[in-house]
């Protein structure tokens, strides 16, 4: 057991995962010498050489693009892309290619892919480097999308993600990278891909969340006199619903909470099967604490933008009064 | 000296058999023994037979949409015959002649366009990949192959094929650059058709070649004539060479033309002269060998016969395997989504005639037990 924050527990599952399986290799932008702009690959091209940690040219649809034919050929690339705002460049790659590649071959040809991306606010960084797109990738058949809240299940659902044979996208919460460390086994492990996580257990009401918000309704939670359970959802599809409708049958009262804007945002997936499968449990409407349908401000602003404990404690009291 | 030269460019184009029979013995003899030119040469009329009966069938509603491969057999035959089968050959759509030759079955290619996935399911040995239809994307691909067998100390190259629209595209440019900066050997095989459905090449490209685009990547450049299938395999020669011996990557534009349209969607009467196209039949790749082959006295009236013959049959064959193939299982297009099929899907693919969302409600207590059922 070692006290790691979640960028330790990333780079220890990477360095784990390239020295049992040759297959793996890293690719993507100041990811060799400088171990990635969030030094995430810190250490990584010492130990493993430049054959195997490839600094790559500046292009994100050439990273992408490139390690699609890396996994189709057996290997098993894990791409990095430096934020999530520059994952638009590699969207028809992702999109028309990995997504597609086992169906429309009926498996001749497969995409073992995972890419690693950086996602969300609340780091003070330059416009383009603090969005919450997970849900436009959630809504891309073929794909699977991944969020961990804590360096423990960043460490099992990394692993996970780069022995899972079909592409995932590894969205790792920036704001959470060093904000706390975690007990994380030295040994390897896996989380389940498509598993949420009881965070603490209640009888009032269920928030779900993911990513760093999680941190957020854990501190609302804390404020809060009700009994609320929260589940990070962990994977953003596939996603868990029997946890979500296990919970929300019991406490009858759901808030949904994620950075990304509210409207299409995936909370309203779960909102609806929420309906769809516990309606007569319901005490009252889901309620979503989310980012704004707006664009995501410069960092003076973002504070106001990012769901926070204040908000998420507001909508415990109207849906707890309800 | 304030000013000197930095880099001086140039760029070869190859011509060995012109279409008016001219043969150059230095760079032609030998490049293609005669036993093997009598098969390339039987192998594009077969193909162009397939081509003309495949337009008819989506004429009489056989076919969905069909990119016709009408005069563009010499560029991808050449490749696939310098080739080996262990090298990657990675394409668009108007690669027919080379896939078949490299021993993809026909009837995959008019199952792709009958509108069946099967069509792609590309037995691994072959080495080719399927159909790509976005355009100009899936050079990466074969760059990320290339670089699969580099990493592995395989000796295998790719040969990526595309045309003089895709070279607009950025994925084009970054997987040049990939390719040339990372040392990956990929021959990025431009089939130069003067046409991107009505756009005419001059607005892809306003430099003299296509084929410079190479040099601004520091890779070798070559261009010829297209529809020469000596030129292709004389350029392909060196191109392969110098992926398996020194990991470069080459840039080769194989400058030839679209006789039919984009597809059949598209009718090019309403863009390109009349004039135009009748030149380039005159610049027929096919034609040119037999007259070549007769003037060698290797072929004559009776052996066109025989292949015309032996055309018909094997089009008629695979058009009979591609029409005869088994319905697709509708459930297929759920099955192949994931290695493992979530929960959420197997619900769906399990009532998607059964209850109106989807997900009745009875069937999502087991939906495992429906799945078995």
């Amino acid at each position: 057991m070692a006290n790691l924050t979640l960028v330790q527990a990333i780079n220890l599952a990477l360095v784990q995962e390239m020295e049992k399986d040759d297959r793996v290799l890293i690719l993507g932008e100041d990811v060799g010498l400088n171990g990635g702009v969030f030094r995430v690959t810190d250490g990584l091209f010492k130990r493993f050489g430049g054959d195997r940690i490839v600094d790559t040219p500046l292009a994100e649809s050439g990273i992408i693009g490139t390690s699609i034919g890396l996994a189709m050929a057996g290997l098993r690339p894990v791409p990095e892309i430096q934020f999530e705002g520059f994952l638009g460049p590699a969207y028809d790659q992702i999109c028309s290619h990995a997504a597609r590649m086992r169906t429309r071959t009926r498996g001749a040809f497969t995409v073992p892919l995972t890419i690693r991306v950086p996602v969300g606010g609340g780091i003070h960084a330059p416009e383009l480097h603090s969005d919450s797109p997970e849900a436009i990738y959630a809504h891309q058949p073929g794909l699977k999308v991944v969020m961990p809240a804590s360096p423990y299940d960043a460490k099992g659902l990394l692993i996970s993600a780069i022995r899972d044979p079909d592409p995932v996208i590894f969205f790792e919460p920036k704001r959470i990278y060093r904000a706390f460390r975690e007990e994380v086994p030295e040994d390897e492990y896996t989380v389940p891909i498509g598993k949420a996580r009881v965070v603490c257990e209640g009888d009032d009401l269920t928030i779900v969340s993911w990513g760093a918000s999680v941190v957020q309704c854990m501190q609302a939670i804390e404020r809060s006199s009700a009994s609320i359970e929260l589940i990070d959802m962990r994977t953003i599809y596939p996603f868990d619903i029997d946890a979500v409708e296990e919970s929300v049958s019991k406490t009858g009262r759901c808030v949904i909470v994620h950075e990304a804007p509210r409207t299409c945002g995936f909370g309203a997936e779960i909102a609806t099967q929420i309906m769809e499968r516990c309606f007569l449990q319901l005490e009252a409407p889901v309620q979503r604490v989310a980012g704004f349908d707006t664009i995501m401000p410069y960092y003076k602003l973002e504070n106001d933008y990012l769901p926070d404990a204040d908000r998420i404690e507001l909508a415990i009291q109207e849906i707890g009064a309800y | 000296m304030p000013i000197t030269k930095v880099l001086e460019a140039q760029i070869d184009h190859v011509s060995i058999l012109d279409e008016h029979g001219n043969f150059d013995e230095s760079l032609g003899k030998g490049l293609i023994p005669d036993e093997d030119l009598i098969k390339l040469y039987g192998h594009m009329v077969i193909c162009r037979l397939l081509d003309e009966v495949a337009f008819k069938l989506q004429r009489s509603g056989r076919m969905g949409t069909y990119p016709q491969n009408m005069g563009q057999e010499a560029p991808s035959l050449g490749a696939a015959y310098a080739l080996e089968t262990t090298d990657w050959m990675v394409t668009c759509y108007r690669e027919n002649c080379g896939l078949f030759w490299r021993g993809l079955p026909m009837e995959k290619i008019l199952q792709h366009w009958m509108g069946d996935e099967r069509g792609n399911d590309i037995p691994r040995e072959l080495h080719a990949t399927p159909i790509a239809v976005p355009i100009g994307t899936q050079m990466l691909h074969a760059t990320g192959l290339a670089w699969a067998a580099k990493y592995r100390g395989e000796k295998r190259v790719a040969c990526t094929f595309f045309g003089d629209g895709a070279t607009s595209e950025g994925d084009f440019h970054e997987a040049m650059n990939f390719a040339a900066n990372l040392d990956i050997p990929v021959v990025f095989f431009c089939q130069n058709n003067q046409w991107a459905i009505s756009v005419p090449g001059k607005i892809q490209c306003s430099a003299p070649t296509v084929a410079q685009r190479g040099f601004a990547y520091g890779m070798d450049c070559l261009r010829c004539d297209g529809n020469d299938i000596f030129a292709v395999v004389h350029c392909m020669n060196k191109a392969i060479a110098s992926g398996r011996d020194n990991k470069r990557p080459t840039f080769i534009e194989a400058v030839t033309y679209r006789l039919g349209d984009h597809t059949t969607a598209d009718d090019a009467r309403r863009y390109r002269d009349a004039e135009e196209v009748e030149l380039w039949k005159a610049r027929d790749p096919i034609t040119r060998i037999k007259a070549f082959m007769k003037s060698r006295k290797i072929w004559d009236d009776s052996k066109q016969a025989e292949l015309e013959e032996h055309a018909d049959e094997a089009v008629s064959a695979a058009v009979k395997r591609a029409e005869g193939i088994e319905a697709p299982n509708k459930e297929d297009f759920f099955n192949w989504m994931y290695a493992e099929l979530p929960e959420q899907l197997v619900v769906q693919r399990d009532t998607m005639r059964t209850s109106s969302i989807g997900q009745d409600p009875s069937q999502i207590e087991s939906p495992q037990a429906s799945q078995q059922s």
